[in-house]
């Protein structure tokens, strides 16, 4: 009982994304969020020119500061990371179930390929929610190498 | 009954696997039955049949049986030194006029019997409806000659769990008729919309997500039938707008401030989807 507490405790607070963040330099032929726009579901370009890195792409999964995935969902490559939400389904074999190109395009919006009404934030768009906080207006969730980094990661989830 | 509905969907989902959509959410809220000191309370009504929720649940039912457990015994909430604070200060003379509550309102036991129950309220010289901390706030001012305390006030907490444990075990019931109507459809709007970079709304995690767990957490229907709650993270209680800064905090939104319009338009609303449940106050959260 004792025991369950401190997790607790421990896990109180970072349900979501926490307060701090981190944006790395762009380069010249990263895409902006303006004009990484989905077609039918899909984004076909890398957002940086070349490929992301996977090593990198898990660490940026199961930040709670970053993309804090593991919050909505189950991953078992990621099974010694206590908690994994139960909002969205497991990512396990994800790679087997959508092409990189699509991957893509869930990442950068969401919203334009699982449905408007999705709970799912889009990690590559500026038009979020009314009100954002001041410190995060005008930013990403996740810089363009931070996205091509979990989509080199998911790749790898078969 | 609301168990066998329960049953009934279960059974239906199992059978449809197929064909159900993994979008149907079974609520997965426990069975356990909350007896407070001997009282037994409500912790789940139907919703109504144009409302939002088929069932409403108290957030209790989400908690850990550890958590559960220490509001079943007020000796064991630890909320109960703020509620002797506040039966102590209701007696207390504060401010110019020589007055404390108990001269203009008597015994709490009596005369606070059911407000929590029914706050926010109608406030008719305001002609806006008013939440329990701005009514103790009116009477400080107005007719104690005293100064207004925030929200959070270890005082102002002490005061509304005190009167709030005067309606325990009575079920929430809000007005959200004549005036009340634009303001309740006011809070609705704020619940309904999507704020902060991570883009949800209220309705994202607590309708449509209730039952799930959110990394480690439990999430509930959000309802603020226990408020003020001793809250095991905030090692101590809040008020209900507390709580509301911390989830658009977390979605990364600019909360409305304390006491705004917004949030007692958005505190009137949720009070209305928790309809029949009993007044828990002061519940125990993590
Ligand atoms: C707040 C919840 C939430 C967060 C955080 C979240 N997702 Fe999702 N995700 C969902 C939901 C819910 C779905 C399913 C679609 C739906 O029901 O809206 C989904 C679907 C997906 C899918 C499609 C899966 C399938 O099998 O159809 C992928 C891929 C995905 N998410 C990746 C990610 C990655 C990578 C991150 C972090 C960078 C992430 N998600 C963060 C909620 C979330
Ligand atoms: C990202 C998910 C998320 C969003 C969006 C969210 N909340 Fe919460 N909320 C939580 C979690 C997690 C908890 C703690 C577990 C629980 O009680 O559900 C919580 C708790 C609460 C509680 C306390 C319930 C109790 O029983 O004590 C209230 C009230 C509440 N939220 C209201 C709101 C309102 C109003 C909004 C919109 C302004 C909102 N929440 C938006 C995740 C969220």
């Amino acid at each position: 009982m004792k025991k369950s507490f401190v997790i607790a405790f421990a896990a109180a607070g970072a349900v979501l994304l926490g307060a701090t963040y981190s944006q790395a330099g762009s380069h010249s032929n990263t895409v902006s969020p303006e004009m990484a726009m989905i077609k039918d579901g899909t984004f076909e370009k890398s957002l940086t020119g070349g490929a992301g890195d996977a090593e990198k792409g898990k660490k940026t999964f199961a930040n709670r500061k970053l993309g804090n995935c593991l919050a909505c969902h189950a991953n078992k490559d990621l099974a010694s990371q206590p908690f994994h939400g139960e909002v969205g389904p497991s990512l396990d074999g994800v790679a087997g179930r959508y092409e990189e190109k699509q991957l893509r395009a869930i990442m950068i919006n969401s919203k334009s390929v699982l449905g408007e009404a999705t709970i799912m934030p889009s990690f590559y768009r500026l038009e979020n929610g009314i009100r954002t906080m001041k410190k995060f207006k005008g930013k990403t969730i996740l810089n363009a190498e931070q996205v091509e980094d979990v989509i080199a990661y998911l790749k790898t989830l078969k | 009954m609301g168990i066998n509905k329960r049953l009934t969907r279960l059974t239906l989902a199992t059978i449809g696997a197929f064909a159900l959509s993994s979008t149907i959410a079974l609520a997965d809220a426990d069975d356990n039955e909350l007896v407070i000191e001997g009282a037994k309370m409500t912790t789940m009504v139907e919703g109504a049949k144009d409302g939002p929720l088929d069932e409403v649940y108290s957030g209790w039912r989400f908690r850990s049986e550890e958590t559960q457990a220490l509001e079943t015994d007020d000796f064991d909430n630890p909320a109960f030194s703020a509620v002797d604070r506040g039966k102590e200060l209701w007696t207390t003379v504060t401010g110019s006029k020589g007055k404390s509550c108990s001269s203009c309102h008597d015994k709490a036991e009596d005369t606070m019997k059911g407000v929590r129950a029914s706050m926010p309220k109608w406030d008719k010289d305001l002609g806006k409806p008013i939440t329990l901390e701005q009514q103790i706030n009116e009477c400080r001012t107005d007719r104690l000659g005293a100064e207004k305390i925030k929200f959070d006030h270890a005082d102002m907490l002490a005061m509304t769990s005190y009167i709030g444990l005067q309606s325990r075990g009575m079920p929430v019931n809000i007005d959200t008729s004549g005036p009340m109507t634009e303001w309740a459809e006011k809070g609705k709007k704020i619940y309904y919309t999507r704020v902060g970079q991570l883009d949800m709304s209220c309705a994202n995690c607590h309708e449509d997500n209730y039952g799930k767990r959110i990394r480690a957490d439990h999430l509930s229907q959000g309802q603020i039938n226990g408020f003020p709650t001793y809250r095991l993270k905030w090692n101590g209680l809040g008020s209900v707008h507390r709580r509301f800064k911390g989830c658009m905090k977390n979605i990364r939104a600019k909360p409305f401030k304390v006491g705004s319009d917004e949030f007692v338009a958005l505190e009137l609303y949720v009070a209305s989807r928790g309809q029949g449940l009993s007044v828990e106050t002061p519940a125990v959260r993590n």
